[in-house]
């Protein structure tokens, strides 16, 4: 990479030194500094047009919109200045003049950014004594609800589709006060990157048809994860309100999403919320399963393995770590895993990020940790194997495909069908129920963490796997996901190097992974 | 449209010369009338040459900041390897200005030969004139003066035999005020929605296509002719105050005076003279009140000071207001200023493109107080915080159209106060023709 010329400046009374080319607020972030703003982003190009960040940079006549001002040697800049704070207050009292102040009934109270600067440095009441502009609210399309009356016309979402998504589905319709966010004429926001608008919205004018009405902000507890619905690997904040997944919004890597995730991935949440669960280990007595203690579960499975042939049909939800401690199940064994597949949907605005074809989290990982990725699940299953059924539904599989198997140990969150005959069944966690990590289809290795309570006595699979092989007499029980991550980086090595605390919640590649050579991955459409 | 009315003998006619005269419009009466010379003279010289005859004249930009023309094209950095682009703003939005209506009324082959000389100065090949969508006859007299031109190989692939390249498109715009304002000229011409870009980049750098790019007035274009043929020291002579304002300037004067019309005189005229004189001053039995000398967006003028004016760049900002486009509104006595001052910032909120928060929300704003006050509602706060508003409005947004509206209501409230009062206290203030809104 070429030499960068780094310009240095004061910020707030605070030495900064960033490469030439940094706009004023990305350079007082860095220094822990943010300059409230509405219609910048970072992953959208720049309008300039909230006149929310205006900064008093000393020498300068006007005021210096932050976000499109570039640094300059020796700038002395105040954010928090009489008089820039006076102009932000006016911007603040301005946008509110005709705000409905609906907060009670509105989905973004809480997480509202004309609430949070308002509350910050705005006027306490309005001088504004005439009606306000009333329009109705309008659906988008997809999963958008767009409220003009809370609108205050930063153009982020018309900008996304625009530059980010390629689907010119929006623009500012109307002038002056009248002006409002409009659809073109049979364009809808069905782009299957539309919902990002949302996120983009800083206030509560576009709104998910998903949440509508489902929760307050302040409810929500808040968990780092992995998107698990395709093989991207979207790094995701899982939502939830009384244990239940109520939504999943990105969570920025420049290395993955940029800011973004797809609509498919994160409407597809509801099935982490199953209740038709298995929740007590059960083992076969009389010709049917009965509820069974762990100990007396496990050891049943341990004597049913120890020793046979074993074939494990594994999901590719599962995790690194259970993907590997089955491997160690299989001894001698074969694993296989199947994926479902639907159509592949980039975001073109960012480059290498798309709904992927492969439907999974975790794909990349089982191959590389020697799972055979087949259409036909059970082909490999030879007569007398001992079948394990690692978290797989055996969706379409016939109850008598499994009859080659000598015995079927079910090692999942739900009971397949199919597998109704199994004489041990473990109860495991679903992927927004442990901790883990995944690989994604550029080798990445990412962690997600536990963002609900299984039901149950359903445990952790790692958890369970290594009971299980502990039972065999194989190794020692395992007392954290960590433990059993820093297990399979020192023995396996394409993982090599790596453990949580490296791994942070950015994720690395793997050793072996190729590099995809992207560095700066910031959706930037315009120029 | 009408007939202008007879030269004033105070006059100095030299881009109005023409003005009525219908032979004018046509080439072979434009070239009898000496047309197209300076074009010539202008291909055989250097354009670095150019440039320096346009800044020793002193001319400056015509359609409202005044900047200095010469300085402006010698911005255009000969031999970047990029196409350079010649815009000529002729959307004269501005409400009281309606001089390049009439220089391309009569005299359309000024603009073309104008337009060939700056873009042969600034090394483009093309140059735009975009015209505002209202103005269909100007517009059909450039349409044919372009077509004549390009007949005669006046412009196009071999400019009058020099071996240049000089394209003049027309481009008709669609009526909004703010495509006057340079960068939301780009953007219409380029055909997206008129919303001023934020600069820096400056035009000169990035305008038009991404391409240097520079923008003039079509008064300030066709003065380029004249000065070729002159001289920069005939030109520098025709200035009688402040020697920073040079040349002759155009007036389009209207409201309540007794000979409406275009006029033009010399930088640094008095404006006492202007109005009374020259323009026949008030209608029989009224006085004088206030004076808009610029076009809407500048400072209302009292009467006072409109007196003691000088008509240049300077002398204006030393009588409280600005040059502008010279676009003179005269008010008398009969008018209220609440009305008139209510109607200016409608026009504003209305024409705003609605980007900024400050404009968008400040001109309705400014409106619904402006409207509430003139209509008996008002109330003596409504004043604080109607200067309070123009406070935020000024110096924050993209573009000056948000300084715009929040200049007419601030200069009237501070020197007209006490009508704003009466029709607050129900001292209602009676105006001839206040219904007229």
């Amino acid at each position: 990479m070429a030499e960068q010329k780094m310009v240095s400046l004061t910020i707030e009374g605070r030495s900064v030194s960033v490469p030439e080319g940094t706009t004023l607020l990305e350079a007082a972030k860095t220094v822990g500094i943010l300059i409230p703003h509405y219609c910048y982003h970072p992953g959208l190009p720049v309008a300039g047009v909230c006149r929310m960040c205006l900064v008093e940079v000393e020498k300068a006549p006007k005021l210096a919109p932050s976000c499109a001002t570039t640094v300059a040697e020796g700038q002395v800049v105040h954010v928090h200045s009489e008089k820039s704070l006076d102009a932000r207050k006016g911007v603040l009292e301005m946008l509110l003049i005709n705000h409905p102040l609906d907060c009670p009934i509105c989905d973004q109270s809480g997480e509202c950014e004309l609430q949070d600067y308002t509350f910050q440095e705005g006027r306490e009441d309005s001088r504004y004594r005439e009606p306000k502009r009333f329009n109705p609210a309008e659906d988008f399309g997809g999963d958008v609800i767009y409220v003009p009356n809370r609108c205050i016309l930063c153009t982020r979402c018309v900008r996304f589709m625009d530059d980010v998504a390629h689907d010119p589905a929006l623009n500012v319709s109307e002038r002056g006060d009248r002006a409002l966010i409009g659809k073109f004429e049979g364009k809808d926001l069905t782009h299957p990157w539309a919902a990002n608008v949302v996120d983009l919205c800083p206030v509560g004018a576009l709104l998910s048809k998903d949440f509508l009405n489902k929760a307050r902000a302040w409810e929500l507890d808040r968990t780092a994860s992995i998107c698990p619905n395709c093989t991207q690997g979207c790094n995701v904040i899982m939502e939830t309100r009384e244990n239940q997944v109520v939504r999943m919004r990105p969570r920025p890597n420049e290395n993955v999403n940029a800011f973004f995730m797809c609509d498919w991935g994160r409407l597809n949440y509801r099935w982490m919320n199953e209740k038709n669960r298995a929740e007590r280990p059960m083992v076969r007595r009389n010709n049917a399963l009965a509820v069974a203690s762990w100990e007396a579960a496990i050891s049943a499975a341990a004597r049913a393995l120890s020793g046979k042939s074993v074939f494990v049909a594994a999901s590719p939800m599962l995790s690194n770590e259970s993907l590997y401690l089955l491997t160690q199940l299989m001894q001698s064994g074969y694993g296989a895993f199947r994926v479902t597949e639907g159509e592949e949907a980039p975001l073109p605005g960012v480059k290498d990020l798309a709904l992927r074809r492969e439907r999974a989290a975790n794909v990349y990982g089982a191959e590389t940790l020697g799972f055979k990725k087949t259409k036909d699940l059970l082909a490999d299953l030879r007569q007398g194997d001992v079948l394990v059924i690692a978290g797989e539904n055996l969706a379409g599989i016939d109850a008598s495909a499994l009859t080659r198997a000598s015995e079927v140990i079910v090692i999942s969150s739900v009971l397949p069908e199919a597998a109704s005959n199994a004489s041990v069944v473990l109860p495991i966690a679903n992927f927004s129920e442990e901790e883990g990590t995944v690989t994604n289809l550029r080798g990445r290795v990412q962690r997600f963490t536990q963002a609900r309570q299984a039901p149950g006595d359903t445990r952790p699979s790692w958890l369970v796997l290594g009971d299980l092989l502990g039972a065999m007499g194989k190794q020692a029980s395992f007392f954290l996901p960590s433990e059993v991550f820093a297990r399979l980086a020192s023995s396996t090595k394409a993982f090599e190097g790596l453990s949580y605390d490296s791994l942070g919640f950015k994720g690395l590649p793997l050793a072996t992974a190729r590099d995809t050579g992207r560095k700066t991955p910031i959706a930037m459409g315009a120029a | 449209m009408g007939y202008p009315h007879y030269p004033h003998e105070r006059e100095s006619t030299v881009l109005s010369r023409y003005f009525g005269d219908a032979e004018a419009r046509t080439l072979a009466g434009w070239k009898k009338r000496g047309g197209y010379k300076a074009l010539d003279k202008a291909l055989g010289m250097a354009p670095a040459d150019i440039v320096n005859v346009i800044k020793d004249s002193g001319l400056r930009g015509r359609g409202g900041a005044g900047f200095p023309t010469g300085m402006k094209w010698s911005f255009m950095k000969p031999g970047d390897g990029k196409p350079h682009y010649l815009c000529c703003n002729a959307d004269e939005s501005e409400p009281g200005t309606f001089k390049d209506r009439e220089l391309m009324r009569w005299t359309p082959h000024a603009l073309v030969e104008g337009c060939a000389i700056a873009a042969h100065a600034i090394g483009a090949e093309t140059a735009y004139v975009y015209i505002r969508g209202e103005f269909t006859e100007p517009l059909y007299w450039m349409d044919q003066a372009v077509k004549e031109a390009y007949a005669a190989g006046i412009i196009g692939k071999n400019a009058m035999g020099s071996g240049k390249r000089i394209d003049v498109h027309v481009h008709k715009g669609a009526g909004a005020y703010i495509c006057g304002e340079e960068t939301a000229l780009m953007e219409s011409l380029e055909g997206r929605r008129g919303n001023p870009r934020i600069k820096p980049p400056f035009p000169a750098v990035s305008g038009v296509f991404g391409m240097p790019t520079t923008i003039n007035n079509v008064e300030t274009l066709i003065a380029a002719a004249p000065i070729l043929m002159n001289g920069a020291d005939w030109y520098k002579k025709m200035c009688l105050s402040n020697p920073k304002s040079t040349g002759t300037k155009l007036y389009s004067v209207c409201g309540n005076i007794l000979r409406p019309g275009t006029y033009e005189v010399v930088m640094g005229f008095s404006f006492r003279e202007f109005l009374y004189d020259v323009c026949g001053g008030p209608m029989h039995g009224r006085k004088f009140k206030a004076v808009i000398p610029g076009g809407a967006s500048v400072p209302i003028q009292t009467v006072e000071e409109a007196e003691a004016t000088l008509m240049d760049y300077e002398g204006f900002v030393a009588q409280g207001s600005m040059l502008g486009s010279g676009g003179v509104i005269v008010i008398d006595d009969a008018q209220s200023m609440v009305t008139v001052i209510a109607r200016i910032a409608r026009f504003f909120a209305h024409e705003s493109c609605g980007q900024c928060t400050q404009c968008r929300e400040g001109t309705a704003w400014t409106t619904k107080i402006m409207e509430r006050i003139r209509d008996g509602q008002g109330t003596i706060e409504d004043l604080d915080t109607l200067l309070d508003i123009g406070e935020q409005m000024t110096g924050k947004t993209i573009c000056v159209l948000s300084d715009s509206c929040a200049v007419p209501v601030v200069s009237g409230i501070k020197k007209f106060r006490g009508e704003f009062e009466a029709l607050i206290q129900g001292r209602r203030f009676h105006p001839v023709v206040a219904a007229v809104a």
